[in-house]
């Protein structure tokens, strides 16, 4: 898992198999609200996608791609979407987290601001999940092991 | 759902249940809980809780089977048998 994998099947079938867990997720988180699935679900998914990457192709790829800068950034990025929608709901009149009152901003109804609004939820949710469940992989195969 | 496939299902969810706490292998373990996830997962679409199943089979059998995966990496066997 730490060092890359030889193996050409194990290599050519990540590449080829990333690409469609990736659109699946994006699929999840997009269609949320409507179906089955959501923010959660979707993260997971993408994160899956990425341990898949991790345990085939090396951690030390990854490690210099995902650096401390980009983790916490992810990190807090959702979470920031998360709030900052509320609050401009909070700034526009309705109470925090009610996305209706979104329909003062943009030029439709309050049903479709509601539609609108659960979507960018759902995307920062989205964000933060796949970042955390990724931080959390990769610091339990980096931990320094314990000598005993 | 149908009574025989649910009672089949059941059976198996406690025979993996019993066959995790038993095990000596904590990699068995792992791969036999992915197993369980899944069955649960089966059955909670059999309810009509699909968004239940859903979580199941992204963060049990997914997710936290690469997780468990990583932490047995860190481990050691004390014994050589």
């Amino acid at each position: 898992m730490i060092e890359k994998n030889e193996n050409i099947i194990l290599k050519n079938i990540t590449q080829y198999l990333v690409a469609f867990i990736q659109l699946f997720g994006l699929y999840v988180i997009a269609h949320g609200h409507g179906s089955p699935g959501g923010g959660f679900q979707g993260g997971c998914i993408l994160a899956a996608s990425y341990i898949l990457m991790i345990t085939t192709l090396g951690i030390e790829d990854t490690k210099k791609k995902y650096n401390e800068f980009k983790k916490h950034l992810f990190n807090s990025l959702g979470v920031f979407i998360y709030a900052f929608t509320g609050f401009v709901c909070l700034l526009l009149g309705a109470n925090y987290l009610d996305y209706s009152g979104l329909s003062n901003l943009f030029p439709v109804d309050p049903i479709k601001a509601r539609y609108i609004g659960t979507f960018v939820i759902e995307v920062g949710v989205g964000i933060t999940v796949m970042s955390i469940m990724l931080t959390i992989f990769v610091e339990l195969l980096t931990v320094k092991r314990k000598q005993s | 759902m149908i009574w025989q496939v649910d009672l089949i299902i059941l059976l198996l969810i406690v025979v993996l249940a019993i066959a995790i706490v038993n095990t000596k292998n904590l990699f068995t373990a792992t791969i036999l809980f992915g197993g369980y996830s899944f069955l649960m997962c089966v059955l909670w679409t059999g309810m009509g809780a699909v968004d239940v199943a859903f979580t199941e089979a992204a963060v049990g059998a997914g997710v936290s089977t690469a997780v468990f995966v990583a932490a047995i990496y860190q481990t050691t066997r004390r014994s050589k048998d």
